[in-house]
């Protein structure tokens, strides 16, 4: 804090003009040239009045000094000044620092001459090289990597979850061979001691039952084996009755697992045939009751066909009846048949990504296809209800008509039948070639009869009456003589004429409710058991005794022959007995 | 004859090889380190002959660049032991006979 202090000064030089004029005013006299202020003026006023009644000393002192100033004028101070001061506060000081932290440092020390200069060149060089050689491998590594990781990605994409549904599949697998062990066991190892005791027949053994709930209201359509895993099976869900048609299904079962369907992929319109490639056991062909065909790649995931035929590429106007795949052709591309009731059998190619088709044969009514009648051609046309492929003539096909006739037809003829056979009396159920015996084939009809035929001869070699419409019949795999066909009053009728010619060595109601038809029966290629589908949805199997399978008894000190041939020669040796006759009688 | 053709070949073979700039040691942070590399190569290829003047240039540009006070050695052979702020130092090769360091210390 300060204090400002003013006094304003009563001083004034003795020399200057206003000091004259006062002294002049005083009376004093100027020569002596004394300087006496306006204060100094003011005292002396009053002094000298004052003097005799001051004390005597002061008086004395006064009248020396007014001697003295009158005989020189005392000269004190030339400004007369009086001297006055004040002290203003002064600020407390205070002391303040801080320290920075200096920058951080380091130390570095090096030695730089020629031959260290030339010594970390050339390391650097030997590195860079090296570095190359790794990048070359390693890039060639990363290629293989990459289409590694992409194989990987696309197996893992849709990620965790299928990890956990690999795992917990196997889990189901492991649950289901414990509660289904006796049934495994009697698939493997239980083989029917009272065949012995019963002769010539023999007995079905119910092993696994299939059933998926969302296809429960829908019929077996089609049944067929997976050639390269043998315990994997594809049905065909549709139906029958073509007043109620609606969806279908393709389910694949294995029988490691008979409760629950490996594969199941939901179709809009009814499936009625199925085949699956014999070498690319991935690929199934399936017809459809709308006309289409398409083909299911089981190895990609989604449920949608990877080809199918639209209206644009030649689909079938009516129910497709059956598809069955043909070798590769001369492009090695997959292609397969199919036969419909519009009265077309045709051969579709799978080429990139859609299906090409080519017409086979349109059948006909009347024997030949009616030469220069083309308007005619729409009425007397056919409808294929099933063929089959010769095994080895590669062109050679049947086909069975609803007409209850059998043509056989060949892929280089499309105008013409080679053959036409009047075999049934109703619709051709099936028509199927012998697995050994490259003459014979078979077929049955819904007017109750299965018929055994030797292509080259017009009338039936063996004709066998069931007392119920047949729905389906097979040729066993393993013998010339063995098959076993399906009625619709639920039973499974198994037949081997090596053993009985007239009369099935098995005959077994396999259905537990009356009125369940049996639509179809497959063979399993390489185990003794069949499977049987049924109108229900469901799909039972069944092991075959002994003496369902029996071999020619060896005769001592004889080898039994075996393999192709021999089933053959048993064949021809039962066509030549009913030959025989005929010949004679001509 | 043939022995001194091959040695000259190998020269040549060493001064187009080892004509790259080379860093010995660093710590400046990469972008300091790249842009700090191509001004000591501008510098040393600007002033072949006379070491002294990439030196100078080098120093001012860095320290224009980054702030006081950079200090630069270049030579064919010296020895030397410093205190540098951290990541502030680069110490390279260039050119096949030249050793530069750069590092800063106020």
């Amino acid at each position: 804090m300060g204090v400002h202090f003013v006094l304003e000064g009563g001083l004034l030089h003795q020399d200057s003009d206003e000091a004259r004029r006062l002294m002049a005013k005083d009376g004093l006299p100027e020569e002596t040239g004394t300087v006496e202020s306006g204060a100094e003026l003011d005292e002396e006023k009053p002094e000298t009045p004052a003097k005799p009644i001051d004390d005597g000393g002061e008086v004395e002192e006064a009248g020396v000094e007014d001697v003295a100033s009158k005989k020189k004028p005392k000269l004190t101070n030339q400004f007369n000044f009086s001297e006055r001061a004040s002290q203003t506060l002064d600020n407390p000081q205070r002391e303040r620092s801080c320290q920075s932290e200096p920058p951080p440092r380091a130390n570095f020390s090096a030695t730089a001459n020629q031959w260290e200069i030339y010594d970390a060149y050339v390391h650097e060089l030997q590195k860079q090289e090296k570095n190359k050689e790794k990048q070359k491998a390693v890039s060639l590594k990363k290629d293989n990597e990459k289409s590694k990781k992409k194989m990987m990605q696309m197996e893992t994409q849709g990620n965790d979850i299928n990890k956990v549904g690999k795992s917990s599949r196997i889990l189901e697998r492991m649950v289901i061979q414990n509660t289904f062990d006796d049934i495994a066991q009697d698939f493997r190892y239980f083989e029917d001691a009272s065949d012995e005791f019963r002769d010539q027949e023999g007995t079905l053994l119910p092993l696994w039952k299939f059933q998926y709930d969302k296809a429960k209201r829908l019929s077996v359509t089609a049944l067929c084996w997976n050639t390269k895993y043998q315990d994997l099976f594809a049905v065909g869900m549709g139906s029958y009755d073509f007043n109620k048609q609606g969806c279908g299904m393709l389910l694949l079962y294995s029988l490691k697992n008979s409760t629950f369907p490996e594969y199941i992929c939901p179709t809009n319109s009814g499936i009625l045939c199925l085949d699956i490639h014999k070498q690319r056991s991935y690929l199934v062909a399936v017809g459809f009751y709308d006309g289409c065909v398409a083909v299911y790649n089981l190895r990609e995931e989604g449920l949608e066909p990877v080809y199918k035929s639209t209206a644009k590429t030649g689909k079938h106007t009516d129910p497709v009846w059956q598809v069955c795949w043909q070798n590769d052709d001369m492009d090695n591309n997959h292609n397969f048949c199919s036969v419909s009731s519009d009265g077309r059998v045709v051969s579709w190619t799978l080429v990139k990504n859609e299906l090409a088709f080519t017409d086979i044969i349109t059948l006909s009514l009347s024997g030949s296809v009616s030469e220069g009648l083309e308007g005619m051609q729409q009425h007397s046309t056919a409808c294929g209800t099933s063929f089959d492929f010769h095994k080895q003539i590669d062109y050679l096909f049947l086909v069975g008509t609803e007409e209850g006739k059998i043509h056989k037809c060949s892929k280089t003829y499309s105008s013409q039948f080679l053959e036409t056979y009047d075999a049934h009396s109703m619709a051709v159920d099936t028509v199927k070639w012998n697995n050994f015996h490259p003459k014979v084939f078979i077929s049955c009809s819904s007017d109750w009869t299965v018929k055994i035929w030797d292509h080259t001869i017009k009338t039936p070699m063996f004709t066998f009456d069931l007392n119920a419409p047949v729905g389906d019949v097979a040729w066993s795999p393993y013998s010339s003589t063995v098959f076993a066909a399906v009625t619709t009053d639920g039973t499974v009728h198994v037949f081997d004429l090596s053993i009985n010619k007239y009369e099935a060595i098995c005959q077994q109601l396999v259905v537990a409710k009356k009125k369940t038809r049996l639509t179809h029966i497959e063979f399993n290629p390489i185990y003794p058991i069949i499977i049987v589908g049924s109108d229900r949805g469901c799909i039972t199997s069944f092991k075959l005794s002994p003496n369902l399978r029996k071999k020619p008894k060896a005769k001592k000190g004889q080898e039994l022959p075996k393999g192709p041939e021999a089933e053959i020669a048993k064949m021809e040796k039962l066509l030549s007995l009913l030959r025989e006759p005929e010949h004679r009688t001509v | 004859m043939a022995a001194t053709g091959e040695g000259k070949k190998e020269e040549a073979d060493y001064k187009r090889l080892h004509s790259f700039p080379l860093i010995r040691h660093t710590d400046m942070p990469e972008e300091m380190r790249v842009e700090t590399m191509e001004l000591c190569v501008t510098a040393c290829e600007k002033f072949a002959t006379n070491n002294e003047s990439a030196a100078k240039m080098i120093k001012e540009s860095m320290d224009k660049k980054f702030g006081s006070s950079w200090h630069v050695v270049i030579g064919e052979g010296f020895g030397f032991e410093v205190t540098h702020e951290v990541k502030n130092l680069l110490y390279m090769f260039f050119g096949g006979s030249l050793a530069v360091c750069v590092w800063k210390c106020s």
